[in-house]
C-alpha cells in the first residue's frame, strides 16, 4: 500500500510523467533496431556512436550552446554514416575503426570539458553524461517533444521499411542482386541508430546505451525464431525493462541507467533458461 | 530469343581480369553449367552477372523484358545466415521485394505467390519452421522458392549442391529440370561436374583460353578427345 501511495504521489508530478514517456520511447526505438544491429554484427556501433555523441555534447556545453542537440545530432549522424560506409570497403576493420573513433571522441570530450569547462562541477557533469542521471527528471516539455518527434521518425521509419530492413539484414547481396538500393537502406538504418543514440543518452548515459540496443534483441532471439516475433518481443522487453527500471529507481533511489540495464541483463538470463528448455 | 547474352565479357577485381573473352547466351529452358578449377573466375562471373560488381569489359544483355528483379539467385551454402531468426516463410516472402515498388507492405497477392512458390518446390509444409533449423536441402528449396517468388525467369546458382547429400542434390536438380520445363533458364556454377553436367544443356568451361562455350554433348566429346 505504502509503495503504491508513494508511486501515485510521484506520478502526479508532470516531470516524472515526462521522464517515463521519454524513457519508454527511447527503449522502444533502440530495441526495434537491436535485431538488425545484432545480426549485421554491428552491436558495438551503438557504443561507438554514444562516445561520439559524448564528445559532441562536451563541445556544445563548453561553447554554451543552449540548443546542444543542434550540434550533437548532426555530428552523431555523420559518424554513423562514416562508420557504415567504412564497413563496406574497409582497410581498417570495422570494429577497429569504431573503437578508434569512440576513444578519440571520449578522450577529446573529457579534455575539452576539463580545460575549457566553465561549470564548477565538471566531474559530476561528465559522470551524468556517461552513466545517465537524474537529469531525466529535469526534462522540459521541449525535450519531451524533441524525443517524441525523433521516436516517431525512428519507429515510423522502421515500420514502413520493415520488409526492406529484413531483406537487407538477412541477405544483403541477394537484395542488391535484385536491384534494391541497399546502400540507401543502410544509410537510413545508420541515421536511425544515430537518432536513437542521441535520445537515449539522456536516459541511461553514453556508456550504458548499447545495452538498450543489444539486450532486448538477444533475449528475444533466445525464445523466438521468426523475425517478426523477435522484433515484437524485443520491443516489449525493452519497454518493459525501461518502465520497471524507472519506477524502481524512483522508489528505491537507485541510478536510473544502471537499474534499467541490470533489469535487461536479468531478463536475458531468464530468457536464456526458457530458450534452453524447448 | 535469348534471355541473357554475354559478349566479350571480362570479369575480375579492379584492373585484374580473372577471366576474359567470355561469350555465351542462354535461352528459355536451357541450363548452363559453369565449370573450371578454383581461381578461373567462376564466383567472379556470378557476382558480375548479378550486378554485384561491374564487368571489366564487354557486355551483359538481359532481354525479353527481364528486369534485375526477375533474376533469381541461390547463394553458396553457409555464410552468415547462421542463427538468423527467420521462418522459411519470411525468407521466401522476401523474394517478393522487387515487386513491392514503393508500397511499404506485402499484399494478399504477394503472400499467395509465396505460398505457391513454396508449394512448387515442395516446401509448403516447412513454412513455419525456423530457417536455420532446416537441413541443407530444405534450405536450398526455400531459397529457390524465394527466387521463384520474384517470378524469376533466370536463376543463378553458386555451388548449389555443396554440403548436400546425394539424394538432396538429386532432388534439387530434378526440381530445376521441372522449372526449366516451365521456361526458366538456369546458370549453375559447380565443381560437382558429373551430376551437374547430366542435367545441363550447355557448358561454359572457364579454364580454357578463351573460355569454351558449347553443348554438353560436344563438351563430353571434347573432354574424351583430350584424355585419349
Amino acid at each position: 500500500m505504502n509503495v503504491f501511495q508513494t508511486l501515485a504521489e510521484y506520478l502526479s508530478y508532470p516531470f516524472v510523467i515526462y521522464a517515463l514517456i521519454v524513457g519508454v520511447l527511447v527503449a522502444l526505438c533502440s530495441s526495434l533496431l537491436g535485431t538488425t544491429l545484432v545480426m549485421k554484427r554491428l552491436s558495438f556501433i551503438g557504443d561507438g556512436l554514444s562516445h561520439v555523441a559524448f564528445g559532441a555534447y562536451a563541445v556544445a556545453s563548453v561553447a554554451s550552446i543552449t540548443q546542444d542537440m543542434l550540434i550533437i545530432i548532426p555530428v552523431t549522424v555523420l559518424a554513423a554514416v562514416l562508420l557504415l560506409r567504412r564497413g563496406q570497403d574497409a582497410k581498417v576493420r570495422g570494429d577497429a575503426a569504431i573503437t578508434m573513433m569512440a576513444v578519440t571522441a571520449l578522450a577529446g570530450g573529457y579534455l575539452i570539458m576539463n580545460v575549457f569547462g566553465s561549470r564548477s562541477n565538471v566531474s559530476g557533469d561528465v559522470c551524468s553524461t556517461l552513466f545517465g542521471s537524474t537529469s531525466i527528471l529535469t526534462l522540459t516539455g521541449n525535450d519531451v517533444l524533441l524525443s517524441a518527434v525523433m521516436s516517431v521518425v525512428v519507429v515510423g521509419g522502421f515500420i514502413l521499411l520493415y520488409n526492406r530492413v529484413f531483406a537487407v539484414t538477412f541477405d544483403e547481396s541477394y537484395a542488391r542482386a535484385c536491384g534494391m538500393p541497399t546502400a540507401r537502406y543502410n544509410l537510413v538504418i545508420a541515421i536511425m541508430i544515430a537518432l536513437v543514440v542521441v535520445v537515449g543518452m539522456s536516459l541511461v548515459g553514453a556508456l550504458l546505451l548499447s545495452a538498450l540496443v543489444v539486450f532486448p534483441a538477444l533475449s528475444a532471439m533466445r525464445v523466438c525464431h521468426t523475425f517478426r516475433a523477435v522484433t515484437i518481443t524485443s520491443a516489449a522487453i525493452g519497454v518493459g525493462c525501461a518502465l520497471l527500471g524507472m519506477l524502481i529507481s524512483i522508489l528505491a533511489s537507485t541510478p536510473v541507467g544502471s537499474t534499467i540495464v541490470l533489469l535487461d541483463a536479468i531478463c536475458f538470463v531468464i530468457f536464456s533458461f526458457i530458450g534452453k528448455e524447448d | 530469343m535469348a534471355y541473357l547474352t554475354c559478349t566479350n565479357l571480362s570479369v575480375g577485381y579492379g584492373s585484374h581480369p580473372v577471366a576474359t573473352n567470355i561469350n555465351f547466351s542462354l535461352s528459355a529452358g536451357e541450363m548452363i553449367c559453369v565449370v573450371g578449377e578454383n581461381g578461373t573466375g567462376k564466383s567472379t562471373l556470378v557476382k558480375t552477372l548479378l550486378g554485384l560488381q561491374a564487368p571489366l569489359a564487354g557486355t551483359i544483355e538481359l532481354s525479353d523484358g527481364i528486369g534485375r528483379g526477375e533474376l533469381g539467385y541461390l547463394p553458396q551454402q553457409g555464410g552468415n545466415k547462421r542463427d538468423f531468426p527467420a521462418s522459411a516463410w519470411e525468407v521466401a516472402l522476401s523474394g517478393r521485394l522487387p515487386r513491392l515498388g514503393h508500397r511499404p507492405f506485402f499484399s494478399k497477392a504477394d503472400k499467395q505467390a509465396t505460398d505457391d512458390a513454396l508449394e512448387r518446390v515442395g516446401a509448403l509444409d516447412l513454412k513455419n519452421r525456423p530457417f536455420d533449423e532446416l537441413s541443407g536441402g530444405q534450405r536450398q528449396r526455400v531459397l529457390l522458392a524465394r527466387a521463384l517468388c520474384a517470378e524469376a525467369k533466370l536463376i543463378v546458382l553458386d555451388e548449389p549442391t555443396t554440403g548436400l547429400d546425394p539424394t538432396a542434390a538429386h532432388t534439387l536438380y530434378a526440381l530445376l529440370e521441372e522449372l526449366r520445363g516451365g521456361g526458366i533458364a538456369v546458370i549453375a556454377v559447380s565443381h560437382d561436374v558429373s551430376e551437374a553436367l547430366w542435367h545441363s544443356t550447355h557448358v561454359l568451361a572457364l579454364g580454357h583460353t578463351p573460355p569454351l562455350f558449347t553443348t554438353v554433348n560436344h563438351y563430353r566429346a571434347h573432354v574424351k578427345g583430350v584424355h585419349s
